[in-house]
């Protein structure tokens, strides 16, 4: 349809199809279906396409929404792509798992009559339009600057990074230490919300774009850094989540206590779900806890739900404090996670076999608003209470990965574990060191990290050409 | 992929690979280990590094058949390739000039034992190598640990050869020379734990490398805690190795069953 053709704005946000929620818990198969191209145009035609658009400036890696939005509108998915890809190396990716809620849907100007544009489901589906096609159009390489960048962890980070520094002409290798690619979109996302073929995909793509990568590869540990810098102009550490945190308690030793990333690298990198077809093993459990109100732990809760358990998540604030995307919360519900709220697990009992049996919690209440705005969960005094579980995740977060910060020397590193880096370009205070995603700021999202990997690659890239 | 160079059984139950793996031969310090997968679907298990040529870059690891992956691995020779070995992961074992370091390896352990002894004579430490067997029949490398001791005491439950008995012997061995400066133990859990033991009351400050479960070798995941010091370590990256008598040994055996 013409831009200039006034047409009534839809308030009807189009939704997309899913699988229902009684056949989906029994399966790992992905949840959302995905827009079928009528309704990828029908949503796309509702862009009032603002002039000054609101949904732009909240997007980390800068997507020019509107004018990709049009394309699908005007059903040339071609050119959808292409706009979409000159900002964003991972549409699939990013289209399944950004928080849009909190970036670019909130400030559309249709947010008001709840009729906000899906621009993530847009996205979604342009990279999935374009990878049924016959032919994938590769972007244009500039020419050979015959400068040579490595990149430490095959994450969103390293992977955003890789695909800009490629186009700019530089020569990228990245080095990976799980054996698959992706990071945390491998070992951590389960597949009903990423499956697994779609991150390969993407991860394909910018092989094909000429990005070498080596697998199996431990930077600090295989070769140091120092070394690695003989080799490469520059270095981009984007190592991601390390050590995970438990929540203090005793018993967090018990067999069946689990961290997050033990819990969904067993499942997704190691493919425990099909166990024994595959050989690392995972315990079914009965009765599972999951401990925390973040992605995470809706990831956890809902694998375990699908591996034949009861589920419970533990919170100790209320619904309306959880982290979490509203739509993980509602797909968990609708599957039938029960939530626990204002609850604090003190105590973690175990057996003679040293198997845990049972979580010891207190009630809580909700107080004033503490740092994060949040109300801050207060306890009532003697409410203890035991629950039977056979299991516990801990889904409360971790810290940045201790590798490159404890084997190279030069980097200064922060209170947290973190490497401190300059804000606006990634600098280190390492030479020709750059970093960026959870490694620098801690655990956060997917988009996040890709929009760190891409400021460190403008930065990279100036100080390469400047040389 | 790695390739295989050689993998046969040295004694029964204890099998050798040795693999193509240039960087890591070039890296890796004593102390250290790889983690290893056998095919795609294949589970990561943790092997310590026994020795390593640099020229020809490749590493050699010694296992125990304990279960379906060693039993999978043990089944390859030289033709075959594996999905992963990725390392030296862990930190290398604390190598300084300490004066008299006894080591004492058991099992799989007899090997891993091995680059230790010889980095601490390197050092210019005095030796002492002790290792441990039900029998004679299942000692092996003993030429290649003679040249990196100054002396080599055999243990064997049957008495076949050396002393007659197992580590529990540990204290009255070392009573009988000048009691030493430090002690480190390579082997199973049982060995590096009655070892610990054995030592305590010597006062000797003693190291153990401690085998737990691992999947990725570098921090993430935490199956590997344990409790040291009444504090949570992960092996994978504080460790493997651990003042022996600081170890919560019970809560190691046990969450070696999960």
């Amino acid at each position: 349809m013409p831009q200039n053709v006034k047409r009534k704005p839809d308030f009807i946000r189009r939704e997309m199809p899913k699988q229902k929620a009684h056949i989906r818990r029994h399966n790992f198969l992905e949840v959302a279906l995905g827009y079928t191209a009528e309704l990828a145009v029908a949503e796309a035609m509702r862009c009032l396409q603002c002039k000054k658009p609101f949904c732009v400036p909240d997007c980390p890696v800068q997507i020019k929404i509107p004018q990709f939005i049009q394309a699908v509108a005007d059903g040339d998915f071609a050119t959808g792509i292409r706009i979409l890809k000159e900002s964003n190396s991972l549409p699939s990716v990013c289209g399944r798992v950004c928080p849009q809620e909190e970036q670019c849907e909130s400030h559309c100007a249709l947010t008001k009559k709840n009729g906000t544009i899906a621009i993530g489901r847009l996205e979604r589906f342009l990279g999935d339009w374009e990878a049924a096609q016959a032919a994938m159009a590769l972007p244009e390489i500039g020419t050979a600057t015959g400068k040579k960048v490595a990149i430490v962890g095959g994450g969103p980070a390293g992977l955003a990074a890789a695909a800009d520094l490629i186009k700019a002409g530089h020569r990228v290798v990245i080095y990976e230490a799980l054996h698959m690619m992706g990071g945390v979109l491998s070992y951590g996302i389960p597949e009903f919300r990423l499956p697994k073929h779609i991150v390969e995909r993407e991860v394909n793509y910018l092989r094909r774009l000429g990005v070498e990568m080596h697998t199996d590869f431990v930077v600090g540990k295989t070769q140091s850094m120092d070394s690695l810098l003989d080799e490469f102009d520059a270095v981009f550490v984007a190592t991601g989540a390390g050590l995970p945190w438990f929540m203090e308690m005793p018993g967090n030793n018990l067999n069946g206590v689990y961290s997050a990333n033990e819990y969904l690298t067993r499942i997704n990198l190691m493919k425990g779900s099909s166990f024994p077809f595959s050989e690392t093993p995972i315990i079914r459990h009965k009765k599972v806890a999951v401990l925390g109100g973040g992605n995470v732990a809706m990831d956890c809760a809902r694998t375990a739900l699908r591996l034949g358990a009861e589920t419970t998540i533990l919170y100790r604030r209320s619904r309306a404090e959880l982290p979490a995307r509203l739509e993980e919360v509602e797909n968990a519900e609708e599957e039938g996670v029960q939530f626990l709220y204002l609850t604090l697990p003190i105590n973690t009992i175990g057996d003679d076999s040293f198997h845990v049996t049972a979580l010891e919690c207190l009630r809580m209440e909700l107080g004033e608003p503490d740092a994060s705005g949040r109300r801050s969960p207060v306890e009532i005094k003697g409410s203890e209470f035991v629950l039977p579980f056979d299991c516990v995740i801990h889904a409360i977060g971790n810290g940045p990965n201790p590798l490159i910060p404890a084997t190279t020397a030069g980097l200064t590193i922060g209170r947290k574990g973190n490497i401190v880096i300059d804000n606006e370009t990634g600098k280190t205070s390492k030479e020709r060191v750059w970093a960026g995603g959870d490694i620098a700021t801690g655990a956060a999202t997917v988009i996040a990290a890709m929009g760190a990997g891409r400021k460190a690659a403008r930065s990279i890239h100036e100080f390469l050409v400047s040389r | 992929m790695v390739s295989i160079i050689e993998n046969k059984m040295i004694v029964p139950n204890i099998c050798m690979i040795t693999v193509s793996a240039p960087e890591i031969a070039q890296s890796v310090q004593a102390g250290q280990f790889v983690i290893l997968r056998v095919d795609e679907d294949g589970e990561r298990i943790p092997l310590t590094v026994s020795d390593w040529d640099v020229e020809q870059g490749t590493i050699t690891l010694v296992y125990l058949l304990v279960g379906k992956t060693t039993q999978k691995l043990a089944s390859l020779t030289a033709m075959d390739q594996l999905a992963t070995v990725v390392g030296p992961l862990g930190n290398a074992m604390e190598i300084d000039h300490y004066g008299k370091v006894v080591c004492i390896g058991g099992c799989y352990g007899i090997a891993s034992i091995y680059p230790i002894a010889r980095a601490l004579k390197e050092k210019g430490n005095r030796v002492t190598l002790i290792v441990e067997a039900r029998s004679s029949y299942l000692f092996y490398w003993q030429k290649k640990l003679k040249s990196v001791s100054d002396q080599l005491i055999v243990i064997t439950r049957d008495g076949s050869q050396g002393v007659q008995g197992h580590i529990g012997k540990l204290q009255g061995i070392l009573a009988s020379s000048t009691p030493p400066d430090r002690v480190i133990v390579n082997g199973c859990n049982y060995l590096m734990m009655r070892a610990s033991e054995e030592t305590s009351p010597l006062k000797v400050k003693t190291i153990v490398s401690l085998n737990t479960l691992m999947i990725d070798g570098t921090g993430m995941c935490g199956v590997c805690r344990l409790t040291v010091n009444s504090s949570t370590k992960f092996a994978c990256v504080d460790g493997p190795h651990f003042d022996g008598h600081e170890v919560d040994w019970d809560e190691l055996a046990k969450r070696r069953k999960a």
